[in-house]
């Protein structure tokens, strides 16, 4: 029965993910019959080519998704280094469920009316600076693309330390900064000397997860990247959204185009891997020290902690918005409050929930049970069968989700399940999956196999070791990738209203389209409610085995960031 | 890699298995209803659920279409559930992907709010019911002598196709307290900038607030406007568009942000009035900026106005896909849509805000007094504020400004 889960899975992967490329390819080349496409032709390309702007719009997306990631890893790489088994390590921990639950859109919009020319530090200047008007300078929207890239980097840090927590154990890094320590390295090039080359490999998929997602980011790069040009992705939404239907085949060819950036830019990141690696084995071996490191430490700390910062407070405003009177430049706060909208949304708010929930709870077992099964598959065959297949899994990660949804949308309606939970349910799968896969598969992978052994050889039957052995031992890598799951399916927005045709309406479809408006108060009440059932889910995944294991040293080690 | 073959192979065949096995199109057919028969349609439409696809990001938009649903329930027994949407577009898209897998029958979209070019593309591409709107009872109440888009989007004839629901006129606005003297035309706009650089934009083409802003200032500089009404294929269109490139080319270094970067909507421009970044703003409904004030996004002391010369107008409407599964119930609540109550409630900027499309002089006295009565709101323009409402120009125009302004202002670095 095992042995077909991986078979299963790829199967629930393949035919929404081949439907989604074809609905794409076919239409970028001139084949959508519904509009008349019927003849082959590259004249959607020709139309694209011919666009304003079109390089500049692929500059920004490949240049600011790898400069976003880059910075992220580097930030979490220098922090985990310097402050590992501290007490400041164990505080970031805390504040990372919370910021992890912040949609992208709102902790953009908050960051935005954070550091706007007309937000909120430009209020507390404004103060003393006697200002009446906000100055007129692009800090967000910047031609460059650094809000844009300040945004990514704030909401990337928290999934990547995630990650990284969920790989330390494996690594036995605290015997190894013992040894770095004794032989006279300061923390980080100990660490980076040591440690980074076991823990990296864990985190990679992750890494080019963020990297995938940085260089096709659609709402943080509305809400705060630049418009003339705007990114690619962006551009990409505006042709879909077009009413002159034609411009659908250039917009699928443009999504074709999307997809070679993003390889473009992970062969870019990994031909940086290769070099980072020939030149760090060098570094590693020249038993340079480092042992004055301080500043560096702070440093990271600094730069961590802002990042968490921006995020809090943007959010803790969102909040104060929420219930905001009139609120104008120069103010620093609201001239009245009122619960109106919170009142308003009150009762709806409960159902809005319960169809989420509908969605997300079956969603987030088969995604768990699938991946759960394939590892397992995987740790008792000798050979790997299907493990190559299992790319496929990430597939719809490198593509821009819009693109995927016309096909999708065909495809469901073909077999004849749209608008059923089922189908909801499999479109949320195609996203869901990859999240999961990548968060479990490393923690799991990287399991002492040893554990396994001696209770087979104890008899054991391989069950047993599965249910009483190794899945009690990943407890918490388990209930990291179900909240990572849960944050994903909530946030689900297109496949929701487009497969289930309106007919679920869940807080994010609510949320989006209210965000419509503009209005921030609507904005900030959704944000908050988006992030209740994620908050949820990560706060379980650090209770739930801290709770569980509470008598058990051993367990906590394991478990243990 | 022969094993990590077969698993793949397997996949394959298991998925495409799955899929053939149940290939069954979730057919009902809905028998087009006889509009010319009212009261077969209410018998059809009884029991049926409308999925009207609409914008959803206005509370207050969203409690009318709420109301009117439960009206229609009681009256007709027809359920309706807004199925809320942040763009048109997505609609649309439904529909196009009903029609590419072959569902001509039993498709989700049972209703649209829809105007202009979304409605030119879809009657072009055939996506549309109909006709049905000319045989429903309310019609007969419909302003078409003095509203002559009610029947005429963007130039594009409706032919029954969809369903007048509401007026939209521009008008700008702007904060009292801060501005003493507001510029009422294109040229008196240019002045006031010079002398207030950075303080007004437009949202960026081809959002269609943006659209609109170069439309407006393209009728007011050419020499003859009935010029736009025709294709722009059919005339000498460089010539024609010449002004308004002449025009731009003063405006752009003094926009906000020196034109390098523009608000993505008309609701974020309505925020940078809000956040004083910009002094000037306009919407497509002035009613809107009396809700906009009563949800504390504008300060109470902002007010509407409009062009000396006149401003563009247009209606708005709602139409059914041709492939809907609940034609009649779709039918029977856009009737209702146009009846004088549900239009009073939508004029009623307690409720929403926007201007009807009856005329007057056709509703029963009682109904005459109750929109006479009507308090607008106190940054809603009254019907004599208006001034001239300038037809929109053909869609085609529309299409040639913005590829155009793309070439010119889209790419600034």
């Amino acid at each position: 029965m095992l042995r077909f889960v991986p078979i299963i899975t790829i199967a629930f992967m393949i035919g929404p993910v081949s439907a989604g490329l074809i609905g794409t390819l076919l239409p970028a080349f001139g084949i959508l019959p519904a509009l008349g496409g019927i003849e082959p032709g590259l004249d959607p390309w020709i139309a694209l080519f011919d666009q304003p702007g079109l390089w500049q719009s692929v500059r920004l997306s490949l240049v600011n998704g790898l400069v976003a990631s880059f910075i992220s890893v580097a930030i979490v790489m220098l922090f985990c280094a310097a402050w590992q088994g501290t007490a400041v390590f164990r505080a970031m921990q805390r504040i990372l469920s919370p910021i992890l639950s912040v949609p992208h859109a709102t902790a953009a919009f908050g960051l935005a009316f954070l550091i706007a020319p007309s937000g909120w530090i430009a209020r507390l200047v404004a103060q003393f600076a006697g200002w009446e008007r906000p100055p007129d300078i692009a800090i967000i929207h910047d031609p460059w693309g650094l809000a844009m890239i300040a945004g990514l980097v704030a909401k990337e840090i928290p999934f990547l330390f995630l990650m990284t927590l969920a790989a330390l154990p494996q690594a036995d890094t605290e015997r190894t900064a013992q040894i770095t320590a004794t032989l006279g390295y300061g923390r980080i090039a100990g660490w980076f000397k040591a440690t980074l080359p076991r823990i990296y490999p864990q985190i990679r998929l992750p890494v080019l997860a963020v990297l995938a997602y940085s260089t096709s980011v659609v709402d943080v790069a509305i809400i705060l990247g630049p418009t003339t040009p705007a990114p690619l992705a962006v551009r990409i939404l505006g042709w879909l959204s077009d009413p002159d239907l034609g411009l659908r085949f250039m917009a699928s060819s443009a999504a074709i185009l999307q997809l070679l950036v993003v390889v473009g830019a992970i062969a870019i990141w990994i031909a940086g891997e290769r070099i980072v690696a020939v030149l760090g084995y060098g570094w590693a071996q020249n038993g340079w020290r480092f042992a004055r490191d301080g500043g560096l430490r702070s440093g990271s700390a600094i730069l961590a902690g802002l990042a968490a910062g921006a995020v809090i407070l943007g959010l803790v405003i969102l909040l104060v918005w929420s219930i905001a009177g009139f609120w104008g430049f120069p103010d620093i706060l609201p001239r009245g409050f009122s619960l109106r909208l919170w009142m308003r949304e009150y009762d709806a708010i409960g159902r809005h929930l319960g169809a989420t929930l509908l969605i997300a709870i079956p969603t987030v077992m088969i995604a768990i049970a699938l991946v759960l099964g394939c590892l397992e598959q995987e740790t008792r065959s000798t050979h790997k069968p299907g493990r190559g297949a299992m790319w496929l899994v990430y597939l719809p990660l490198l593509v821009p989700q819009i693109s995927f949804m016309f096909g999708l949308q065909v495809f469901f309606t073909l077999i004849g399940l749209e608008r059923t939970l089922i189908s909801v349910v499999v479109a949320h799968l195609v996203f869901v999956l990859p999240y999961v896969f990548l968060s479990l598969s490393d923690p799991f992978r990287a399991l002492d196999p040893r554990y396994g052994q001696t209770a087979l050889c104890h008899g054991a039957s391989p069950a047993r070791v599965f249910w009483q052995v190794r899945l009690p031992l990943l407890t918490r890598a388990v209930m990291t990738a179900t909240a990572v799951g849960l944050a994903v399916t909530v946030g689900q927005y297109l496949p929701t209203l487009l497969i289930g045709a309106g007919r679920f309406a869940t807080v994010t479809t609510e949320a989006v389209a209210l965000a419509s408006g503009g209005d921030r108060r609507m904005i900030g009440i959704y944000g908050l409610l988006q992030m209740v059932l994620p908050f949820a889910g990560f706060a379980c995944a650090l209770l739930i085995p801290a709770i569980l294991f509470r008598h058990r040293r051993g367990m906590d080690a394991q478990n243990r960031g | 890699m022969r094993l990590r073959m077969r698993a793949f192979v397997s996949a394959l065949a298991l998925a495409t298995g799955i899929a053939t096995a149940s290939v069954s199109v979730p057919a009902f057919a809905d028998p087009a209803p006889d509009v010319g028969n009212w009261q077969s349609v209410l018998d059809q439409a009884r029991g049926q659920t409308v999925y009207w696809h609409a914008w959803g990001g206005e509370p207050r938009i969203n409690d009318y279409i709420a109301w009117a649903g439960d009206q229609v329930f009681e009256r007709y027994g027809v359920k309706v559930v807004q199925v809320k949407l942040t763009d048109t577009a997505d609609a649309v898209t439904k529909v196009l992907s009903e029609k590419t897998a072959g569902v001509n029958d039993g498709g989700a979209v049972d209703m649209i709010w829809i105007n202009g070019e979304n409605f030119a593309a879809m009657k072009r591409n055939e996506l549309l019911f109909g006709p049905w709107v000319e045989d429903t009872p309310n019609f007969d109440y419909v302003d078409v002598k003095g509203k002559p888009t009610v029947v005429n989007d963007f130039t594009v004839p409706t032919d029954g196709l969809e369903a007048p629901w509401g007026m939209a006129q521009v008008s700008f606005y702007y904060d009292t307290a801060k501005l003493d003297s507001v510029p009422k035309s294109a040229q008196g706009l240019l002045e006031w900038l010079v002398k207030n650089p950075g303080r007004f934009t437009y949202p960026q083409p081809p959002n269609y607030m943006g659209s609109t802003f170069l439309k407006q200032i393209l009728t007011e500089l050419v020499k003859d406007p009935k010029v736009l009404q025709q294709p722009a294929d059919e005339v000498d269109a460089k010539a024609v568009l010449e002004p308004l490139w002449g025009y731009l080319e003063d405006l752009q270094p003094l926009l906000w942000r020196n034109g390098q970067a523009y608000p993505q909507n008309g609701a974020a421009m309505r925020t940078l009035l809000g956040d004083n970044e910009v002094d000037i703003a306009f919407s497509f409904s002035s009613g809107e900026v009396s809700s906009a004030i009563e949800a504390f996004e504008l300060p109470d002391t902002v007010r509407s106005y409009v062009f000396d010369n006149g401003t563009l107008g247009n209606t708005n409407f709602v139409a059914i896909p041709y492939n809907a599964s609940a034609k009649a119930g779709a039918v029977v609540l856009g009737d209702f849509l146009m009846s004088p109550e549900a239009q009073l409630r939508k004029q009623d900027p307690q409720y929403w805000g926007a201007d009807t499309v009856l005329a007057m002089d056709k509703l029963p006295a009682d109904m005459q007094e109750a929109f006479a009565n009507l308090d607008l709101g106190i940054a809603s323009l009254a019907p004599a504020e208006r001034g001239t409402v300038l037809p929109e120009p053909h869609p085609s125009w529309m299409e040639l400004v913005e590829t155009e302004w793309q070439k010119h202002y889209g790419v600034v670095q």
